[in-house]
């Protein structure tokens, strides 16, 4: 292609990069996840500068674009989207889904996300400040979303497998603990 | 960087040449600012080939949905946030 051609890069830094960016999955942005909710000092850092957090577990969330964690609360539930195209956080949570990509999902998220979130199967509160997030430029976003209820004696990596990549985005909840 | 934390600033309602990454619907609208990101190279300039300089302070400006959609039908908290670079923004009379 183009860039090839013209020499700037090498076909094979190409592939390097896109196989690095499409073997990336949900389980690394859960295990920061689980980490914020197990350790608050660690949360701190994470919503501080994530990129640094997240070098703590071993995770490379790249120099560029920036990823920035918001963190959901019982008064604030933030979604993500990318109107302009399908701006995702990919280095932590690998490619993002076809119905983020979508058309649909681009225009309605900005527009009616409580109707989009009402059909994934999230009924928030009124009294909740719906924040969606519009990742117009270099920077990603990643929700932290609520800790469940009832997990308090969880390990993390228990923890880490009820952090589903659609919590991440904002369009979900995290999966309930198994009621034993 | 031109506008600070809790500044209201409204988006300029110009007309979008070449690439650009100000969405349509916060044109014209008057948010907050809720986060200084720093300064990042121009993506208008970037995207056809050009060195993205001078570089653009970058803001997350966040607005009130009921007063970006007419009619928005969700709670009268919610807000929407977008990023956008320090030449679309404009001090809110």
């Amino acid at each position: 292609m183009l860039l090839v051609e013209k020499g700037v890069l090498l076909r094979e830094e190409i592939h390097r990069s896109v196989d690095w960016l499409v073997s990336r999955s949900p389980a690394e942005g859960a295990r920061l996840v689980a980490r914020a909710w197990a350790d608050p000092e660690f949360k701190a850092r994470l919503l501080t500068e994530a990129r640094a957090a997240a070098a703590e577990l071993g995770l490379d969330a790249g120099p560029s674009p920036r990823v920035v964690a918001v963190e959901n609360s019982d008064e604030v539930h933030h979604v993500v989207v990318c109107t302009l195209c399908s701006c995702y956080p990919r280095a932590l949570l690998g490619p993002p889904p076809a119905w983020y990509k979508s058309l649909a999902y681009r225009s309605r998220a900005v527009s009616d996300p409580r109707g989009v979130l009402a059909e994934f199967g999230l009924e928030l509160d009124p009294a909740v400040e719906l924040r969606v997030l519009d990742s117009t430029a270099d920077i990603r976003y990643l929700v932290l979303p609520r800790r469940p209820p009832g997990t308090g004696g969880l390990s993390e990596d228990e923890l880490s497998e009820l952090v589903t990549r659609d919590s991440m985005i904002g369009v979900a909840e995290p999966a309930a603990a198994a009621v034993m | 960087m031109r506008y600070r934390l809790g500044q209201r600033v409204r988006v300029r309602n110009a007309p979008s040449v070449g690439h650009v990454r100000t969405p349509g619907y916060v044109k014209g609208k008057t948010g907050r600012v809720e986060r200084v990101h720093g300064v990042f190279g121009d993506p208008e300039s970037l995207a056809y080939g050009g060195d993205g300089l001078p570089g653009q302070p970058l803001y997350l400006v966040g607005f009130e949905q009921r007063e970006v959609w007419s009619g928005y039908a969700g709670g009268a908290c919610d807000r929407v946030y977008v990023d956008v670079y320090e030449h679309w923004p404009e001090e809110a009379p």
